[in-house]
């Protein structure tokens, strides 16, 4: 268990910090905890600092009280943060990683998704649980994409942050949200030390040092564009970015949009990019069946078939749990030459 | 394996001449009220008149009435998907239950819960949990809240012992032992979980022996007496509300009906059945009123006259409410 701030981000003049998206979220979680004692947190070993580092130093800094170590009890944890928001707290639950909640189902999809609804509106459940999510070379139980299973229950919001801004301004909206809301963060994207990091120019960047919120449900246009609209999140976005920035100098150019919450999803970001680019291809790490790509594809076809001057393209996970041996992992994740092997097969 | 037949534990009642007669008055009615309310809803159900489907709790009016009265009223109690008694008890209004039973706009969660899911937690009952093992973690997190706050208050979660054999129901108690949270599990042990009798799923006789495990204190109660289960909860919950931590109320009970609408709970051994029957807790509280001195007959006839006119009243109301827009089907999934 690593137990050091990560050392490996430039010092840099406070104007343009550059920070890591575990820094930043780390951050948000500071300022929200300062500014409201209803807000705590409580995961397994993070007086340590969690399995990502999400809450190093935190302990010291808040107390024991509101930096919790919880024992091994998805269940039992997640079904007293439910309590905890009913009456008003805003717990905030870090998960080692996001692969165990399955061990929490019950309490997220038919506890925190439902009471509100079934109580006529008699409660409300502000909650957020911070999930490690993605594959990162651990074998098929440490490599879901958590988003894609809950992506369509009634009741919860789902944010997938890709930037260090995004993931600060998010979380904080996160945290104030009236809802349960699932914070899916790719592990290759955190940055903590130990970890490795998703090579791309945004997994670390500006961040300001002031309290910001981004509203869920807003999505971002990462790169202006006019042949092709790319629609990619987490860390999807970065390899997609990457060919965006490769294929410009070729004289090919792509939107690329990061919805940044699966729910809300800002369908009309895109509908508005392929009335202008025509071309619309989506990329997301988890299950090809049953991913958002598809509800989103749907949605395209339903409210922007005008629009199309080709079929819409999906590159998604596999139908299969993920594999361990290195190449095989990587064979079935979207790679940078699927991503752009599907750009260049639209425009053709 | 052969049934081993539970009937009702021998035990010396406590005797009921140290409580005022408000009080006692108060226990009558509110069990006379559950009784009255589940057999009009049985009723209605078997006319083919109330929707979806209904799991009564007649038998079990001692164990609800004497916990709600051992708790204050700003304490919170999780409900069951037998709920309708413990829902009663802890003051929902007969009229908004009956109402959200029929599914219409004026029940206590706007006809969107059902018999499943009742309550109000504007009289502290928390609308209905009714995945069995869910509400303990739910309500010990209430319990959580209250005691960060430095609220005196405690969150009391209703389960029956088929909860004890679930992964979330032994989650919960840890937590809050090791956190020492004001939460009083209250077993409503009425031995069926289903048609599972308790010796075909545990090995153990009593589920409170599994606070100790726990660290926390247990205790099994007649819980056909609501003057035997006020004093255990009451002295339970007080243990909690001064930071004593968690303890466990375990309530032998039964229920007169089946597990729901359509079981004739044939499986109940007849000897058991008949046991269990002849020390109804309804008749025999009423006995001990009369045999106190305080009562007399005609006293509780009035209070039996004006229960019944309450849910007579409140069938009314259910009836004539209006059922809730469709367009509310979309309301309430986000706050």
């Amino acid at each position: 268990m690593p137990d050091s701030e990560v050392a490996s981000v430039s010092q840099q003049p406070p104007t343009n910090r550059r920070l890591t998206i575990v820094q930043a979220l780390r951050e948000a979680l500071s300022e929200e905890m300062r500014a409201n004692p209803d807000v705590f947190v409580m995961g397994e070993d993070i007086r340590i600092g969690g399995s990502f580092l999400f809450t190093l130093g935190l302990a010291d800094k808040f107390g024991p009280e509101r930096v919790l170590d919880t024992p091994i009890s998805e269940a039992g944890f997640i079904g007293l943060a439910i309590g905890a928001a009913i009456q008003g707290m805003r717990p905030v639950v870090d998960f080692q990683y996001g692969d165990f909640i399955f061990c929490a189902m019950d309490q997220i999809v038919q506890q925190a998704a439902k009471l509100r609804y079934m109580s006529g509106g008699q409660v409300k459940i502000p909650l957020v649980l911070q999930l490690p999510s993605g594959a990162s070379g651990r074998g098929a139980q440490h490599a879901n994409s958590i988003e894609t299973f809950f992506f369509g229950v009634p009741g919860l919001k789902i944010v997938t942050p890709a930037t260090p801004y995004d993931a600060k301004g998010l979380l904080r909206a996160a945290i104030n949200d009236d809802n349960t809301v699932l914070f899916c963060v790719h592990k290759h994207l955190y940055g903590s030390k130990g970890r490795p990091l998703s090579d791309s120019a945004l997994s670390i960047g500006h961040v300001p040092e002031e309290p910001y919120t981004i509203d869920l449900g807003v999505a971002d246009i990462k790169k202006d564009g006019s042949d092709v609209t790319v629609v990619a999140n987490s860390q999807m976005l970065h390899r997609s970015l990457a060919v965006a920035t490769q294929l410009e100098t070729e004289g090919v150019s792509v939107e690329v949009i990061d919805p940044r919450t699966l729910v809300p999803f800002d369908v009309d970001c895109v509908l508005k990019s392929v009335d202008k680019t025509g071309r619309l291809l989506i990329v997301e790490e988890g299950q090809r069946r049953g991913g958002w790509g598809g509800f989103l594809a749907a949605e395209v076809a339903d409210h922007g078939f005008g629009s199309l001057d080709a079929p819409i393209r999906r590159l998604a996970g596999p139908d299969s749990p993920i594999p361990f041996s290195p190449p095989l992992e990587a064979s079935v994740i979207p790679s940078e030459a699927r991503i752009r092997a599907e750009v260049l097969a639209l425009l053709q | 394996m052969t049934l081993k037949v539970r009937t009702p534990p021998q035990t010396n009642l406590a005797p009921i001449g140290t409580y005022g007669e408000a009080f006692l008055a108060e226990i009558f009615r509110r069990m006379f009220l559950i009784r009255t309310f589940e057999l009009k809803v049985n009723d209605l159900f078997l006319q083919g008149v109330m929707p979806g489907t209904i799991h009564l709790s007649h038998g079990q009016e001692a164990t609800t009435v004497g916990t709600c009265l051992a708790l204050a009223e700003d304490d919170l109690v999780t409900l069951t998907h037998r709920g309708h008694g413990q829902a009663l008890a802890k003051g929902v209004a007969p009229s908004s239950l009956m109402a959200e039973l029929f599914g219409r706009e004026t029940g206590c969660c706007g006809g969107m819960g059902g018999s499943l899911h009742v309550g109000d937690i504007a009289v502290g009952a928390l609308p209905a949990i009714a995945i069995v093992g869910a509400s303990s973690a739910i309500a010990t997190g209430v319990a959580f809240a209250f005691k960060r706050r430095g609220e005196r208050r405690v969150a009391c979660n209703f389960f029956g012992e088929g909860t004890a054999n679930k992964g979330d129901w032994h989650e919960a108690m840890n937590l809050a032992a090791i956190w020492q949270l004001p939460v009083v599990f209250l077993c409503e042990n009425n031995l069926y979980a289903v048609s599972t009798h308790i010796s075909e799923s545990m090995a153990i006789e009593y589920v409170a022996e599994r606070a100790a495990a726990y660290g926390m204190p247990g205790l099994t109660v007649y819980g056909n007496d609501p003057i035997t289960v006020y004093e255990a909860v009451h002295e339970a919950a007080e243990h909690a509300r001064s930071g004593g931590g968690p303890a466990l109320v375990e309530c032998l009970t039964y229920r007169r009906g089946g597990h729901k609408r359509d079981d004739p709970s044939t499986y109940r051994p007849k000897s058991e059945v008949e046991a269990w029957f002849k020390q109804d807790p309804l008749p025999a509280f009423r006995t001990r009123l009369l045999s106190d001195g305080r009562f007399d007959e005609s006293r509780l006839v009035a209070i039996e006259g004006s229960v019944r006119d309450e849910i007579d009243g409140a069938v009314q109301f259910a009836l004539d409410s209006p059922f809730p827009p469709t367009s509310n089907a979309g309301t309430n999934i986000y706050a």
